[in-house]
């Protein structure tokens, strides 16, 4: 986890024991962030800090949860002028298959989230936020309420923090196990104790999110990341992990900030990496200071970069037919950053990297998923309640060796009638993985429907 | 027998009611507090915070069966909740599966004759770089094998906290649910 060229932000001191209590934070320079955008005066029109905002804007930082979205100008769009109350939640439901990251940072750096939440809290005028924590993660839940507890006592936390006049109130709240809260309308249907039904944008939540009052919905890694922002200033953190300069001109990048990637799967070293996102996929599937190799050394087939939800790569080598109508072959040499990923044909989403090797059954992965998107699809919404019910029950059919080959065509037709037709992206994130399954592992697929069997040999028993 | 709270679950219930501007929204963390007097939600305890927080039953009734974690009075002392979402099954969560079953000698979904133990396939649990995992009650066991589900097995039926526990609430000295942060806010002016 500790990498040679790179001192990691959000992961410092992970795993460390009593590393998350408040004394060890202020030891090294907890708080001061926050104590230095305090002594920032508030604009009266509009209770909050532009310049701030803007700082965050210029910093280029990204939400890490998985859209990819300019985090300052999500601030922007806050509905200052409404008389209303403001929100903040931060999202740590984290429940995208592959995806962990959250977790060690709640873990072990509870209070660097906290120290993040209360910058975003000052700088968009908030006295109130929340931290929506997935249910499984009880441990989480305790250590944010012990950090809590300590922050209010330290003054951190109250109705007039170090003697600033504002008030500043933070509640864990944790769920109780439902993908689909994670998506940020749900989530606030959860927050406020309904069913976690997504809800129509617009409006969005920044003009009638919580309770109907502007609320600004954040990742609690990207909230995390936000201390180290300021302490170093937005300059240098669109520095990170850019490429050196050319002449005077300093190169932005895209996606600056360290990311923390969550390498699962058949690698020799799976974990959570932290890294300014330059580095490779194949750098971080073989490199001795990340995932160290294939698992045994069996040859991979397949790369899902972003989390279960995102388009699958090839990395057999072998080319697919693309959409155009062209001969693809992906490549593992590209960037793990929002942009390049998204160039490569798929997107970093929460940068959860899931490697396959050749010995597991593509059809048989995909079932998988099928079945994770058909339980948590929460049913509102005809094309995902019954496509997700389809595409279970299909790939059923072709894994019991009893499809027929219109069933393979099927797949495709149910997919694409899912995207873009609900309220939420859950009905997107089913057909994203559906299409480039079938699309870059044709011949898998047609093999299973016609000989009712897998093409592979020694399937992995998923 | 109808639900009531023990004054340390009310004491919690009524600071988190002044927590949120609306009290249905204490709905899902005071179901938690029911979970941790009673070791389950039950349809008594749901009718008694219908009453606490002035909402209607069947609405009540609604919110809770969306949710699936909260555990069940059906449930045995210990609910096993095993991965079997794709990072997990690529590391192997249908040895998981057998071996829990041949230990246990119950097949998914069931509880054992002496409501020791529940066996529940569940979807992602949030813990993939360390598959394959299972959950038992809220502690984390990771990177499994049939030897430490063994051994797992063995030290819940002794009544021991289990050798390879990785993450919970029980390593960290027991459940603490909101007291922390009432107390601190009682010391606090």
């Amino acid at each position: 986890m500790i990498l040679p060229d790179f001192k990691p932000i959000l992961f410092d001191g992970a795993c460390r024991k009593g590393e998350w209590t408040l004394e060890r934070y202020l030891a090294k320079d907890g708080y001061q962030a926050f104590r230095k955008v305090l002594a920032m005066k508030r604009d009266p029109a509009t209770n909050s800090i532009p310049a701030l905002i803007d700082e965050v804007q210029k910093s280029g930082l990204r939400g890490r949860g998985g859209a990819g979205f300019s985090t300052g100008r999500k601030w922007s769009f806050v509905d200052f002028k409404s008389p209303k109350p403001r929100y903040l939640v931060a999202n740590f439901d984290e429940s995208e298959p592959g995806t962990c990251k959250d977790r060690v940072i709640g873990m072990y750096n509870p209070h660097m989230l906290i120290e993040g939440c209360l910058i975003a809290m000052h700088a968009v005028g908030i006295e109130w936020g929340y931290i929506y924590i997935r249910g499984e993660f009880a441990d989480v839940f305790e250590r944010l309420t012990r950090a809590c507890a300590e922050a209010c006592q330290a003054g951190f936390l109250g109705p007039n923090v170090l003697g600033s006049g504002h008030g500043f109130h933070l509640q864990p709240h944790r769920g109780s196990g439902a993908y689909v809260c994670g998506e940020e309308t749900g989530l606030l249907s959860s927050l406020e104790g309904n069913r976690g039904y997504p809800k129509v944008k617009p409006p969005f939540p920044a003009t009638a999110g919580a309770w109907g009052c502007p609320t600004v919905v954040n990742n609690a890694g990207t909230l995390a990341s936000l201390p180290h922002l300021i302490r170093i200033g937005a300059g240098a953190y669109a520095q990170i992990g850019a490429a050196p300069a050319v002449g005077d001109t300093p190169p932005s990048t895209g996606s600056p900030g360290s990311q923390v990637y969550c390498l699962s799967g058949h690698v020799k070293r799976p974990g959570l990496y932290e890294h300014p996102m330059n580095v490779t996929m194949r750098e971080l599937i073989y490199d001795e200071r990340f995932g160290g190799g294939m698992l045994d050394d069996i040859p991979i087939k397949a790369v899902i970069p972003g989390g279960s939800s995102m388009p699958v790569m090839r990395c057999d080598g072998k080319s697919y037919l693309g959409s155009n109508g062209r001969e693809i072959a992906d490549s593992l040499d590209m960037e793990m950053s929002f942009d390049a990923v998204r160039a490569a044909g798929s997107l970093l989403g929460s940068a959860a990297v899931i490697v396959m090797n050749e010995r597991v059954c593509m059809v048989n992965a995909l079932y998988n998923l099928a079945r994770f998107y058909h339980h948590e699809s929460c049913g509102q919404c005809t094309p995902c309640r019954e496509g997700t019910g389809w595409l279970e029950k299909i790939l059923a059919k072709i894994v019991s060796g009893k499809a027929r080959p219109a069933d393979f065509e099927r797949l495709h037709s149910v997919a694409t009638q899912m995207s873009g037709t609900t309220i939420c992206l859950l009905s997107d994130s089913v057909a994203m993985p559906v299409g480039s399954f079938v699309t870059k592992f044709r011949e898998e697929f047609k093999y299973y429907c016609e000989h009712g069997k897998s093409m592979v040999k020694d399937a992995i028993r998923l | 027998m109808a639900f009531t709270f023990t004054d340390d679950s009310r004491r919690q219930l009524e600071w988190l009611l002044t927590r949120y501007p609306e009290k249905r929204a204490a709905l899902l963390p005071a179901m938690r507090l029911v979970e941790e007097q009673q070791g389950c939600v039950d349809v008594e305890a749901l009718d008694c915070l219908a009453r606490e927080l002035g909402l209607p039953p069947a609405y009540v009734y609604g919110v809770f069966t969306f949710y699936t974690h909260y555990r069940l009075p059906t449930d045995g002392k210990y609910v096993v909740m095993v991965c079997a979402t794709l990072p997990c099954a690529l590391r192997g969560a249908q040895m998981v599966f057998d071996t829990f079953k041949e230990e246990l000698k119950i097949g998914l979904g069931e509880t054992t004759p002496d409501k020791m133990f529940t066996l529940k396939k569940v979807e992602c649990l949030g813990s993939c770089t360390t598959a394959p995992v299972c959950q038992i009650n809220d502690d984390f066991f990771e990177n499994l094998t049939p030897q430490k589900i063994r051994e797992i097995v063995e030290d819940l039926k002794a009544g021991r906290v289990p050798r390879h526990l990785s993450n919970g609430p029980t390593l960290d000295g027991g459940k603490c649910g909101y007291r922390p942060m009432v107390e601190a806010m009682q010391d606090t002016p």
